[in-house]
Protein backbone atom coordinates (compact mmCIF):
# COMPACT_ATOMS: atom_id res chain seq x y z
CA UNK A 1 0.00 0.00 0.00
CA UNK A 2 1.28 3.43 -0.85
CA UNK A 3 2.42 5.23 2.28
CA UNK A 4 3.47 2.27 4.43
CA UNK A 5 7.14 3.18 3.99
CA UNK A 6 6.36 6.72 5.05
CA UNK A 7 4.53 5.58 8.16
CA UNK A 8 7.43 3.32 9.12
CA UNK A 9 9.78 6.29 8.94
CA UNK A 10 7.43 8.43 10.95
CA UNK A 11 7.30 5.74 13.65
CA UNK A 12 11.10 5.91 13.95
CA UNK A 13 11.00 9.68 14.23
CA UNK A 14 8.25 9.58 16.82
CA UNK A 15 10.05 6.94 18.87
CA UNK A 16 13.27 8.96 18.83
CA UNK A 17 11.44 12.13 19.68
CA UNK A 18 9.51 10.76 22.62
CA UNK A 19 11.67 8.11 24.19
CA UNK A 20 15.29 9.03 23.52
CA UNK A 21 16.99 11.52 25.81
CA UNK A 22 18.74 14.37 23.97
CA UNK A 23 22.25 13.54 22.89
CA UNK A 24 23.45 17.12 22.65
CA UNK A 25 25.17 19.11 25.38
CA UNK A 26 24.39 22.75 26.05
CA UNK A 27 27.88 24.20 25.77
CA UNK A 28 29.09 26.44 27.48
CA UNK A 29 26.73 25.84 30.42
CA UNK A 30 27.43 22.12 30.30
CA UNK A 31 30.81 20.82 29.34
CA UNK A 32 32.15 17.51 28.18
CA UNK A 33 35.44 16.63 29.76
CA UNK A 34 37.96 15.76 27.05
CA UNK A 35 39.54 12.33 27.42
CA UNK A 36 42.87 11.89 29.11
CA UNK A 37 44.79 11.65 25.84
CA UNK A 38 43.30 14.83 24.47
CA UNK A 39 45.73 16.62 22.21
CA UNK A 40 45.03 20.21 23.08
CA UNK A 41 46.56 23.60 23.48
CA UNK A 42 48.62 24.84 26.44
CA UNK A 43 51.64 22.62 26.15
CA UNK A 44 53.15 21.47 29.40
CA UNK A 45 56.91 21.86 29.42
CA UNK A 46 59.25 21.03 32.30
CA UNK A 47 62.40 23.08 32.14
CA UNK A 48 64.31 20.91 34.55
CA UNK A 49 63.99 17.95 32.20
CA UNK A 50 64.58 19.79 28.95
CA UNK A 51 68.12 19.53 27.65
CA UNK A 52 67.66 21.91 24.78
CA UNK A 53 68.29 19.17 22.27
CA UNK A 54 65.76 20.72 19.82
CA UNK A 55 64.47 17.37 18.64
CA UNK A 56 60.95 18.67 19.10
CA UNK A 57 61.67 21.67 16.91
CA UNK A 58 63.03 19.43 14.17
CA UNK A 59 60.06 17.09 14.34
CA UNK A 60 57.52 19.87 13.98
CA UNK A 61 56.15 19.96 10.42
CA UNK A 62 55.43 23.68 10.69
CA UNK A 63 58.61 24.84 12.37
CA UNK A 64 56.67 26.30 15.26
CA UNK A 65 59.12 25.82 18.07
CA UNK A 66 62.00 28.21 18.46
CA UNK A 67 64.77 27.20 20.80
CA UNK A 68 67.86 29.20 21.67
CA UNK A 69 70.49 27.60 23.87
CA UNK A 70 73.79 28.69 25.31
CA UNK A 71 76.69 26.63 26.61
CA UNK A 72 77.28 26.58 30.34
CA UNK A 73 80.48 26.18 32.27
CA UNK A 74 80.41 22.45 32.84
CA UNK A 75 79.56 21.23 29.41
CA UNK A 76 75.82 21.79 29.83
CA UNK A 77 73.18 23.61 27.88
CA UNK A 78 70.94 26.38 29.05
CA UNK A 79 67.65 26.83 27.30
CA UNK A 80 67.33 30.56 26.86
CA UNK A 81 64.33 30.68 24.65
CA UNK A 82 61.55 28.18 24.13
CA UNK A 83 58.75 29.70 22.08
CA UNK A 84 55.80 27.70 20.81
CA UNK A 85 53.78 29.48 18.18
CA UNK A 86 50.17 28.49 18.83
CA UNK A 87 49.07 30.48 15.81
CA UNK A 88 50.52 28.02 13.37
CA UNK A 89 50.28 24.93 15.54
CA UNK A 90 47.91 22.23 14.34
CA UNK A 91 48.24 20.16 17.53
CA UNK A 92 49.51 17.14 15.71
CA UNK A 93 51.60 16.05 18.66
CA UNK A 94 54.71 15.14 16.67
CA UNK A 95 56.86 17.33 18.93
CA UNK A 96 55.68 15.48 22.03
CA UNK A 97 56.33 12.18 20.31
CA UNK A 98 59.87 13.21 19.42
CA UNK A 99 61.03 14.53 22.80
CA UNK A 100 63.47 11.96 24.13
CA UNK A 101 63.51 13.31 27.69
CA UNK A 102 59.78 13.48 28.48
CA UNK A 103 59.97 17.22 28.89
CA UNK A 104 57.15 18.27 26.58
CA UNK A 105 53.52 17.22 26.86
CA UNK A 106 50.29 18.23 25.22
CA UNK A 107 47.72 20.01 27.36
CA UNK A 108 44.01 19.52 27.79
CA UNK A 109 42.85 22.99 26.85
CA UNK A 110 40.66 23.76 23.86
CA UNK A 111 39.40 27.29 24.39
CA UNK A 112 42.42 29.18 23.21
CA UNK A 113 41.00 32.22 21.50
CA UNK A 114 42.88 35.39 22.23
CA UNK A 115 42.54 39.10 21.58
CA UNK A 116 46.16 39.48 20.52
CA UNK A 117 48.38 37.48 18.23
CA UNK A 118 51.42 38.00 20.42
CA UNK A 119 49.72 36.29 23.36
CA UNK A 120 49.47 33.10 21.33
CA UNK A 121 53.23 32.77 20.98
CA UNK A 122 53.88 31.13 24.30
CA UNK A 123 57.38 31.57 25.67
CA UNK A 124 59.52 30.08 28.37
CA UNK A 125 58.24 32.33 31.12
CA UNK A 126 54.62 31.45 30.61
CA UNK A 127 55.35 27.78 30.19
CA UNK A 128 57.38 27.76 33.39
CA UNK A 129 54.69 29.55 35.31
CA UNK A 130 52.02 27.18 34.09
CA UNK A 131 53.88 23.89 34.38
CA UNK A 132 53.19 23.17 38.09
CA UNK A 133 49.48 23.87 37.77
CA UNK A 134 48.66 22.11 34.52
CA UNK A 135 47.83 18.49 34.06
CA UNK A 136 49.82 17.05 31.15
CA UNK A 137 47.84 15.05 28.63
CA UNK A 138 48.70 11.38 28.44
CA UNK A 139 49.07 11.62 24.66
CA UNK A 140 52.00 9.38 23.70
CA UNK A 141 52.52 8.73 27.42
CA UNK A 142 50.01 5.99 28.14
CA UNK A 143 51.62 5.49 31.55
CA UNK A 144 49.92 8.74 32.55
CA UNK A 145 46.49 7.52 31.54
CA UNK A 146 45.46 7.25 35.16
CA UNK A 147 48.11 9.09 37.13
CA UNK A 148 49.00 12.72 37.09
CA UNK A 149 52.75 13.07 37.35
CA UNK A 150 52.95 16.50 38.94
CA UNK A 151 50.84 15.77 41.98
CA UNK A 152 50.92 12.00 41.92
CA UNK A 153 47.18 11.91 42.39
CA UNK A 154 44.93 9.81 40.24
CA UNK A 155 43.40 11.86 37.49
CA UNK A 156 39.68 11.22 38.00
CA UNK A 157 39.98 12.82 41.44
CA UNK A 158 41.60 15.94 40.04
CA UNK A 159 39.11 16.16 37.22
CA UNK A 160 36.26 16.00 39.72
CA UNK A 161 37.75 18.77 41.83
CA UNK A 162 38.19 20.86 38.69
CA UNK A 163 34.67 20.24 37.60
CA UNK A 164 33.35 21.35 40.95
CA UNK A 165 35.45 24.47 40.78
CA UNK A 166 34.19 25.16 37.25
CA UNK A 167 30.62 24.78 38.34
CA UNK A 168 31.04 27.49 40.96
CA UNK A 169 32.16 30.03 38.42
CA UNK A 170 30.09 28.56 35.60
CA UNK A 171 28.01 30.54 33.16
CA UNK A 172 24.82 29.12 34.51
CA UNK A 173 25.29 30.69 37.94
CA UNK A 174 25.89 34.19 36.67
CA UNK B 1 2.45 28.91 -31.93
CA UNK B 2 5.44 27.41 -30.17
CA UNK B 3 6.81 28.97 -27.03
CA UNK B 4 10.52 29.65 -27.31
CA UNK B 5 12.62 29.57 -24.12
CA UNK B 6 16.15 30.86 -23.65
CA UNK B 7 18.74 28.73 -21.89
CA UNK B 8 19.63 30.02 -18.44
CA UNK B 9 23.05 29.71 -16.83
CA UNK B 10 22.94 29.02 -13.12
CA UNK B 11 26.01 29.49 -10.98
CA UNK B 12 25.47 26.78 -8.45
CA UNK B 13 27.97 27.32 -5.67
CA UNK B 14 30.71 27.67 -4.57
CA UNK B 15 28.91 28.85 -1.45
CA UNK B 16 25.87 26.67 -1.75
CA UNK B 17 25.43 24.23 1.16
CA UNK B 18 24.41 21.43 -1.19
CA UNK B 19 27.75 21.45 -2.97
CA UNK B 20 29.34 19.92 0.16
CA UNK B 21 32.15 22.41 0.31
CA UNK B 22 33.44 24.96 -2.14
CA UNK B 23 32.50 23.38 -5.42
CA UNK B 24 30.86 25.18 -8.27
CA UNK B 25 28.55 23.77 -10.92
CA UNK B 26 27.91 26.00 -13.90
CA UNK B 27 24.55 24.69 -15.00
CA UNK B 28 22.97 25.59 -18.31
CA UNK B 29 19.30 24.85 -18.04
CA UNK B 30 16.53 24.89 -20.57
CA UNK B 31 13.57 25.55 -18.33
CA UNK B 32 14.03 23.07 -15.55
CA UNK B 33 16.08 20.58 -17.57
CA UNK B 34 19.85 20.67 -17.54
CA UNK B 35 21.47 20.84 -20.95
CA UNK B 36 25.05 21.28 -19.80
CA UNK B 37 26.97 21.18 -16.55
CA UNK B 38 30.48 22.36 -16.01
CA UNK B 39 32.17 21.45 -12.74
CA UNK B 40 34.54 24.12 -11.45
CA UNK B 41 36.94 23.10 -8.73
CA UNK B 42 40.13 24.34 -7.15
CA UNK B 43 38.75 26.70 -4.55
CA UNK B 44 40.31 24.63 -1.78
CA UNK B 45 43.65 23.94 -3.40
CA UNK B 46 46.35 23.94 -0.74
CA UNK B 47 49.16 22.26 -2.61
CA UNK B 48 49.34 19.21 -0.37
CA UNK B 49 51.34 17.24 -2.92
CA UNK B 50 53.98 19.93 -3.21
CA UNK B 51 54.03 20.55 0.54
CA UNK B 52 54.76 16.90 1.15
CA UNK B 53 58.05 17.16 -0.71
CA UNK B 54 59.46 19.15 2.18
CA UNK B 55 58.24 16.83 4.90
CA UNK B 56 59.54 13.64 6.40
CA UNK B 57 57.47 10.49 6.09
CA UNK B 58 56.10 10.84 9.60
CA UNK B 59 55.26 14.48 9.02
CA UNK B 60 53.19 13.48 5.99
CA UNK B 61 50.60 11.87 8.22
CA UNK B 62 49.07 15.07 9.67
CA UNK B 63 48.89 16.39 6.12
CA UNK B 64 46.76 13.49 4.96
CA UNK B 65 44.19 14.18 7.70
CA UNK B 66 43.30 17.29 5.81
CA UNK B 67 42.66 15.62 2.46
CA UNK B 68 39.42 13.77 3.03
CA UNK B 69 38.39 15.29 6.30
CA UNK B 70 35.41 13.00 6.69
CA UNK B 71 37.60 9.92 6.74
CA UNK B 72 41.08 10.85 7.99
CA UNK B 73 41.86 7.40 9.38
CA UNK B 74 41.62 5.83 5.92
CA UNK B 75 43.89 8.52 4.49
CA UNK B 76 46.43 7.84 7.21
CA UNK B 77 46.38 4.14 6.43
CA UNK B 78 46.91 4.67 2.70
CA UNK B 79 49.78 7.08 3.26
CA UNK B 80 51.72 4.86 5.63
CA UNK B 81 51.06 1.80 3.48
CA UNK B 82 52.93 3.45 0.61
CA UNK B 83 55.91 4.20 2.84
CA UNK B 84 55.84 0.68 4.27
CA UNK B 85 55.68 -0.86 0.84
CA UNK B 86 58.69 1.09 -0.35
CA UNK B 87 60.76 0.57 2.77
CA UNK B 88 59.54 -2.97 3.47
CA UNK B 89 58.80 -1.95 7.03
CA UNK B 90 57.16 -4.72 9.07
CA UNK B 91 53.92 -3.96 10.89
CA UNK B 92 53.09 -5.81 14.11
CA UNK B 93 50.02 -8.01 14.17
CA UNK B 94 48.11 -5.98 16.73
CA UNK B 95 48.71 -2.79 14.78
CA UNK B 96 47.22 -4.44 11.69
CA UNK B 97 44.06 -5.25 13.61
CA UNK B 98 43.87 -1.75 15.07
CA UNK B 99 44.15 -0.37 11.55
CA UNK B 100 41.28 -2.51 10.37
CA UNK B 101 39.14 -1.47 13.34
CA UNK B 102 39.87 2.20 12.77
CA UNK B 103 39.36 2.07 9.00
CA UNK B 104 36.02 0.27 9.33
CA UNK B 105 34.81 2.64 12.06
CA UNK B 106 35.77 5.44 9.72
CA UNK B 107 33.77 3.87 6.92
CA UNK B 108 30.72 3.74 9.19
CA UNK B 109 31.17 7.38 10.17
CA UNK B 110 31.69 8.48 6.57
CA UNK B 111 28.76 6.58 5.08
CA UNK B 112 26.57 7.75 7.94
CA UNK B 113 27.45 11.35 7.28
CA UNK B 114 26.97 10.87 3.54
CA UNK B 115 23.50 9.34 3.98
CA UNK B 116 22.52 12.18 6.27
CA UNK B 117 23.75 14.75 3.78
CA UNK B 118 21.92 13.02 0.93
CA UNK B 119 18.65 13.21 2.83
CA UNK B 120 19.38 16.86 3.55
CA UNK B 121 19.75 17.42 -0.17
CA UNK B 122 16.41 15.71 -0.66
CA UNK B 123 14.79 18.13 1.72
CA UNK B 124 14.52 15.99 4.87
CA UNK B 125 15.88 18.86 6.77
CA UNK B 126 18.36 17.39 9.31
CA UNK B 127 16.18 14.55 10.59
CA UNK B 128 18.28 11.62 9.46
CA UNK B 129 21.36 13.80 9.56
CA UNK B 130 20.98 14.16 13.32
CA UNK B 131 20.59 10.43 13.77
CA UNK B 132 23.67 9.56 11.74
CA UNK B 133 25.68 12.31 13.38
CA UNK B 134 24.76 10.84 16.75
CA UNK B 135 26.40 7.55 15.81
CA UNK B 136 29.31 9.35 14.17
CA UNK B 137 29.83 11.19 17.42
CA UNK B 138 30.25 7.92 19.28
CA UNK B 139 32.80 6.76 16.73
CA UNK B 140 34.69 10.04 16.98
CA UNK B 141 34.69 9.66 20.77
CA UNK B 142 36.49 6.36 20.28
CA UNK B 143 39.05 8.09 18.06
CA UNK B 144 39.47 10.85 20.59
CA UNK B 145 40.17 8.56 23.49
CA UNK B 146 42.72 6.67 21.40
CA UNK B 147 44.70 9.40 19.74
CA UNK B 148 43.59 12.70 21.22
CA UNK B 149 41.55 14.31 18.46
CA UNK B 150 38.32 13.65 16.72
CA UNK B 151 38.98 14.59 13.14
CA UNK B 152 42.64 15.40 12.58
CA UNK B 153 43.65 12.06 14.00
CA UNK B 154 47.25 11.50 12.73
CA UNK B 155 47.09 8.06 14.28
CA UNK B 156 48.93 5.84 11.82
CA UNK B 157 52.69 5.79 11.64
CA UNK B 158 54.99 4.00 9.22
CA UNK B 159 55.53 0.69 10.97
CA UNK B 160 52.33 0.54 12.97
CA UNK B 161 50.16 2.93 14.91
CA UNK B 162 51.06 5.73 17.25
CA UNK B 163 50.15 4.11 20.56
CA UNK B 164 48.10 1.27 21.92
CA UNK B 165 44.38 1.49 22.53
CA UNK B 166 43.37 2.74 25.97
CA UNK B 167 41.88 0.07 28.17
CA UNK B 168 38.35 1.49 28.08
CA UNK B 169 38.34 1.29 24.26
CA UNK B 170 37.30 -2.32 23.88
CA UNK B 171 34.23 -2.14 26.18
CA UNK B 172 33.10 1.02 24.43
CA UNK B 173 33.57 -0.61 21.02
CA UNK B 174 31.54 -3.60 22.21
CA UNK B 175 28.70 -1.34 23.29
CA UNK B 176 28.79 0.46 19.95
CA UNK B 177 28.79 -2.79 17.99
CA UNK B 178 25.76 -3.99 19.94
CA UNK B 179 23.95 -0.79 19.17
CA UNK B 180 24.83 -0.23 15.53
CA UNK B 181 22.70 -2.92 13.82
CA UNK B 182 19.58 -1.45 15.47
CA UNK B 183 20.55 2.02 14.34
CA UNK B 184 21.12 0.84 10.80
CA UNK B 185 17.65 -0.73 10.88
CA UNK B 186 16.30 2.63 11.95
CA UNK B 187 17.98 4.42 9.06
CA UNK B 188 16.61 1.85 6.67
CA UNK B 189 13.13 2.13 8.10
CA UNK B 190 13.36 5.83 7.52
CA UNK B 191 14.63 5.73 3.93
CA UNK B 192 14.75 2.40 2.14
CA UNK B 193 11.01 2.02 1.58
CA UNK B 194 10.01 5.64 1.92
CA UNK B 195 7.88 6.43 -1.12
CA UNK B 196 9.05 10.02 -1.39
CA UNK B 197 12.69 9.00 -1.34
CA UNK B 198 12.01 6.30 -3.90
CA UNK B 199 10.23 8.74 -6.20
CA UNK B 200 13.09 11.20 -5.99
CA UNK B 201 16.02 8.79 -6.29
CA UNK B 202 14.95 5.83 -8.44
CA UNK B 203 16.03 6.27 -12.03
CA UNK B 204 17.84 9.53 -11.33
CA UNK B 205 21.50 10.04 -12.22
CA UNK B 206 21.73 6.65 -13.86
CA UNK B 207 25.25 5.47 -14.56
CA UNK B 208 25.50 2.39 -16.78
CA UNK B 209 28.12 -0.17 -15.94
CA UNK B 210 30.22 0.65 -19.01
CA UNK B 211 30.34 4.33 -18.18
CA UNK B 212 31.44 3.62 -14.63
CA UNK B 213 34.26 1.40 -15.86
CA UNK B 214 35.33 3.77 -18.63
CA UNK B 215 35.45 6.77 -16.28
CA UNK B 216 37.55 4.93 -13.71
CA UNK B 217 34.98 5.26 -10.96
CA UNK B 218 35.58 3.33 -7.79
CA UNK B 219 34.00 2.56 -4.48
CA UNK B 220 30.24 2.72 -3.96
CA UNK B 221 29.87 4.63 -7.26
CA UNK B 222 31.19 1.64 -9.18
CA UNK B 223 29.41 -0.95 -7.05
CA UNK B 224 26.14 0.92 -7.36
CA UNK B 225 26.38 0.28 -11.10
CA UNK B 226 26.71 -3.43 -10.55
CA UNK B 227 30.46 -4.00 -10.79
CA UNK B 228 31.73 -6.25 -8.06
CA UNK B 229 35.01 -4.54 -7.27
CA UNK B 230 36.34 -3.96 -3.81
CA UNK B 231 40.06 -3.58 -3.23
CA UNK B 232 39.71 -5.18 0.19
CA UNK B 233 38.77 -8.39 -1.63
CA UNK B 234 40.31 -8.04 -5.09
CA UNK B 235 43.73 -6.78 -4.03
CA UNK B 236 43.84 -7.27 -0.26
CA UNK B 237 46.14 -5.03 1.71
CA UNK B 238 47.04 -5.40 5.35
CA UNK B 239 45.16 -8.34 6.80
CA UNK B 240 41.88 -7.95 4.95
CA UNK B 241 42.19 -11.42 3.44
CA UNK B 242 41.42 -12.86 6.88
CA UNK B 243 37.97 -11.33 7.17
CA UNK B 244 34.70 -12.64 5.86
CA UNK B 245 32.42 -10.11 4.30
CA UNK B 246 30.31 -9.63 1.21
CA UNK B 247 30.47 -6.95 -1.43
CA UNK B 248 27.01 -5.46 -1.94
CA UNK B 249 26.30 -4.38 -5.52
CA UNK B 250 23.47 -2.39 -7.02
CA UNK B 251 21.66 -3.09 -10.27
CA UNK B 252 20.57 0.15 -11.93
CA UNK B 253 23.36 2.53 -10.99
CA UNK B 254 21.00 5.29 -9.92
CA UNK B 255 21.10 7.48 -6.84
CA UNK B 256 19.02 5.01 -4.88
CA UNK B 257 21.42 2.13 -5.60
CA UNK B 258 24.39 4.17 -4.53
CA UNK B 259 22.64 4.94 -1.26
CA UNK B 260 21.62 1.31 -0.80
CA UNK B 261 25.14 0.03 -1.44
CA UNK B 262 26.45 2.31 1.26
CA UNK B 263 23.93 1.16 3.85
CA UNK B 264 24.76 -2.46 3.09
CA UNK B 265 28.46 -1.67 3.31
CA UNK B 266 27.89 -0.30 6.78
CA UNK B 267 26.39 -3.64 7.77
CA UNK B 268 29.43 -5.42 6.32
CA UNK B 269 31.70 -3.07 8.25
CA UNK B 270 29.96 -4.07 11.46
CA UNK B 271 30.61 -7.68 10.48
CA UNK B 272 34.32 -6.99 9.95
CA UNK B 273 34.49 -5.12 13.24
CA UNK B 274 32.92 -8.07 15.06
CA UNK B 275 35.60 -10.37 13.66
CA UNK B 276 38.39 -7.93 14.47
CA UNK B 277 37.02 -7.51 17.99
CA UNK B 278 37.06 -11.26 18.43
CA UNK B 279 40.51 -11.91 17.00
CA UNK B 280 42.64 -8.94 18.03
CA UNK B 281 45.83 -10.22 19.67
CA UNK B 282 47.92 -8.60 22.38
CA UNK B 283 51.39 -7.35 21.62
CA UNK B 284 53.47 -4.60 20.19
CA UNK B 285 51.85 -1.92 18.06
CA UNK B 286 54.78 -0.20 16.44
CA UNK B 287 58.05 -0.99 14.75
CA UNK B 288 60.48 1.55 16.09
CA UNK B 289 62.06 3.67 13.39
CA UNK B 290 64.46 6.57 13.70
CA UNK B 291 62.92 10.04 13.81
CA UNK B 292 64.07 10.85 10.28
CA UNK B 293 64.23 7.48 8.60
CA UNK B 294 65.19 7.11 4.97
CA UNK B 295 63.48 5.01 2.37
CA UNK B 296 65.40 3.35 -0.46
CA UNK B 297 65.39 4.95 -3.89
CA UNK B 298 62.40 3.85 -5.89
CA UNK B 299 58.68 4.20 -6.15
CA UNK B 300 55.64 2.56 -4.66
CA UNK B 301 51.90 2.77 -5.14
CA UNK B 302 49.66 1.69 -2.31
CA UNK B 303 45.92 1.69 -2.64
CA UNK B 304 43.14 1.03 -0.21
CA UNK B 305 39.39 0.84 -0.35
CA UNK B 306 38.63 4.15 1.31
CA UNK B 307 34.97 4.91 2.07
CA UNK B 308 34.74 6.92 -1.13
CA UNK B 309 36.61 4.58 -3.43
CA UNK B 310 40.13 3.68 -4.40
CA UNK B 311 42.51 5.93 -2.52
CA UNK B 312 46.06 5.59 -3.72
CA UNK B 313 49.32 7.16 -2.65
CA UNK B 314 52.07 7.11 -5.21
CA UNK B 315 55.40 7.76 -3.58
CA UNK B 316 58.71 8.41 -5.31
CA UNK B 317 61.80 8.45 -3.15
CA UNK B 318 65.31 9.51 -3.99
CA UNK B 319 66.72 7.98 -0.85
CA UNK B 320 66.23 11.03 1.32
CA UNK B 321 64.20 11.63 4.42
CA UNK B 322 61.35 13.20 2.47
CA UNK B 323 59.49 12.01 -0.63
CA UNK B 324 60.79 13.23 -3.97
CA UNK B 325 57.25 13.31 -5.27
CA UNK B 326 53.91 12.29 -3.88
CA UNK B 327 50.76 11.88 -5.87
CA UNK B 328 47.38 11.23 -4.34
CA UNK B 329 44.83 9.37 -6.42
CA UNK B 330 41.77 10.69 -4.72
CA UNK B 331 38.50 8.86 -5.34
CA UNK B 332 36.32 11.98 -5.04
CA UNK B 333 38.10 13.74 -7.88
CA UNK B 334 37.87 10.86 -10.31
CA UNK B 335 34.28 10.00 -9.35
CA UNK B 336 33.38 13.60 -10.07
CA UNK B 337 34.46 13.17 -13.68
CA UNK B 338 31.13 11.60 -14.64
CA UNK B 339 29.02 14.32 -13.04
CA UNK B 340 28.15 15.98 -16.33
CA UNK B 341 27.00 12.75 -17.92
CA UNK B 342 24.91 11.88 -14.89
CA UNK B 343 23.05 15.17 -14.71
CA UNK B 344 22.37 16.24 -18.31
CA UNK B 345 18.73 15.59 -19.08
CA UNK B 346 17.59 15.69 -15.50
CA UNK B 347 16.30 18.64 -13.49
CA UNK B 348 18.34 21.01 -11.35
CA UNK B 349 16.96 19.44 -8.16
CA UNK B 350 18.16 16.06 -9.44
CA UNK B 351 21.66 17.44 -10.02
CA UNK B 352 21.83 18.27 -6.30
CA UNK B 353 21.09 14.74 -5.18
CA UNK B 354 23.29 13.24 -7.88
CA UNK B 355 26.17 15.29 -6.55
CA UNK B 356 25.21 14.17 -3.04
CA UNK B 357 25.30 10.54 -4.11
CA UNK B 358 28.81 10.91 -5.56
CA UNK B 359 29.90 11.78 -2.01
CA UNK B 360 32.69 14.24 -2.60
CA UNK B 361 34.90 15.99 -0.11
CA UNK B 362 36.51 19.07 -1.53
CA UNK B 363 39.63 18.77 0.57
CA UNK B 364 40.38 15.68 -1.42
CA UNK B 365 39.20 16.88 -4.82
CA UNK B 366 41.43 19.95 -4.79
CA UNK B 367 44.17 18.67 -2.47
S1 LIG C 1 51.80 20.00 17.91
FE1 LIG C 1 52.58 19.70 15.82
S2 LIG C 1 52.41 21.72 14.85
FE2 LIG C 1 52.21 22.04 17.05
S3 LIG C 1 54.28 22.53 17.75
FE3 LIG C 1 54.01 20.32 18.01
S4 LIG C 1 54.77 19.40 16.13
FE4 LIG C 1 54.47 21.58 15.73
S1 LIG D 1 62.88 17.59 22.47
FE1 LIG D 1 62.35 17.71 24.65
S2 LIG D 1 64.33 17.90 25.68
FE2 LIG D 1 64.70 18.37 23.51
S3 LIG D 1 64.46 20.61 23.37
FE3 LIG D 1 62.44 19.73 22.92
S4 LIG D 1 61.39 19.70 24.91
FE4 LIG D 1 63.57 19.98 25.33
Amino acid sequence: MYGTGLMKGMAVVLKTMLFKPPFTVQYPEQRVEPPRRFRGASFVWYEDRCTGCSTCAKACPQGNIEIVTSAGQYNQYFVEKFDIDHLRCMFCGLCVEACPYDALFMGGDFENASYSRAALVVGKKLLNAAAPTRIPSSYFHPELDHIDITSGRPVPEIRKAEQEKNQDIGWASR
Amino acid sequence: MTLRTDPVTINFGPHHPSTHGVFQMRITADGEVITNLEPVMGYLHRGCEKLSEGRTYTQLVPLTDRLDYLSPMSNNVACVLAAEKLGEIPVPERAQYIRVIMAELQRLANHGAMTGFLLNDLGTFFTLFHYTMREREKILDLFEMTCGTRVTVSYMRPGGVLQDLPEEFMPRLRALLDELPQRLDEYEALITENEIVLARTKGVGVMPREMALAAGCSGPMLRGSGVKWDIRKNDPYGIYDRFQFDIPVGTNGDVYDRYWVRIQEMRQSVRILEQAYRDIPQGDVRTRLPLFFRLPTGEAYARIEAPKGELGFYLVSDGGIAPYRLHVRSPSFINLGVLRDLTVGYTVADAVITLGSVDIVLGEVDR
